[in-house]
């Protein structure tokens, strides 16, 4: 009997499209990153279920409160007295501002009223109570 | 004489390494992007100043302690799975209704959160969140 060798066929994956392909991917990353401007660590968020996305990243100003009663604007410690102060003249440079509250879970309510109290003296209206989404 | 051409080198850029710097550039943006947008509860705060008469029969006051008891018109004592339909049968009597939130100096801000989250998806549209010390 005669066994005859099979027809060999290419065995190698063709990678010449393999950049174009990555280039690709490459783009949508570069594109869609977002870098994360600020954060203070050992925040836990709450949780809750009616939650809205803020968009206009251009507009969110962050101020932080830690469960150690620590007031953070952007990542900076700052005194309660100067909450209003340093958002007022935010708001002078951009009314349509939006002031993300993230608090500690555990952070007193009064000292977050405090500050609300605050950011209305300072003609800071439109906030945000920085939460996860639940589940 | 004898003219001799010169050896041609290619031209050509060697693009072999390509994908290997592309995947290199990949990886990194893969591991930097963080897709987590900024969400939260909005709310629009009064202006400072502002303050409005407004019949008593309109208010709906929610009192919150420091162990997340709940104490709607200062009678009666519910618990937070019950907040939302307690609301919505109140909205549905009178639609005019404010809700004032008002939490205790030592809540926890998990708690605030849990009821304000519970009064907003009651569909409450007037919110009030009156401060500690009054």
């Amino acid at each position: 009997m005669n066994f005859k060798k099979k027809g060999g066929v290419a065995q190698s994956i063709p990678t010449g499209s393999m950049a174009d392909i990555t280039f690709l991917l490459l783009i949508f990353f570069m594109v869609s990153t977002v870098f994360v401007r600020f954060r203070v660590s050992g925040i836990v968020l709450p949780k809750a279920e009616k939650i809205e996305e803020l968009k206009k990243r251009r507009h969110i100003n962050y101020l932080w409160v830690s469960a150690d009663r620590k007031i953070y604007i952007d990542d900076k410690v700052a005194n309660i007295d100067d909450v209003a102060g340093i958002f007022y003249n935010r708001r002078v440079t951009d009314p349509r501002m939006i002031v993300s509250v993230k608090c500690d879970q555990r952070a007193p309510y009064g000292l977050i009223s405090k500050v609300l109290e605050e950011l209305r003296k300072a003609d800071a209206l439109r906030i945000n109570f920085a939460a996860n989404r639940e589940g | 004489m004898a003219l001799q051409r010169r050896q041609k080198s290619s031209p050509e850029i060697p693009t072999g390494s390509m994908a290997d710097i592309v995947f290199l550039l990949l990886v990194f943006f893969l591991v930097t992007t963080t897709m987590n947008q900024d969400k939260g509860i909005g709310m629009l705060l009064p202006p400072q100043g502002e303050s409005k008469k407004i019949q008593k029969k309109n208010i709906c006051n929610i009192w919150v302690n420091v162990n997340g008891d709940i104490l709607i018109n200062l009678s009666d004592n519910i618990s937070i799975s019950q907040l939302r339909a307690d609301l919505e049968r109140r909205m549905v009597e009178n639609t005019n209704l404010i809700v004032s939130l008002k939490a205790d100096e030592e809540t926890p801000y998990n708690v605030f959160i849990d009821v304000l989250d519970e009064v907003k998806l009651s569909g409450a549209e007037r919110i009030s969140l009156a401060s500690p010390s009054e």
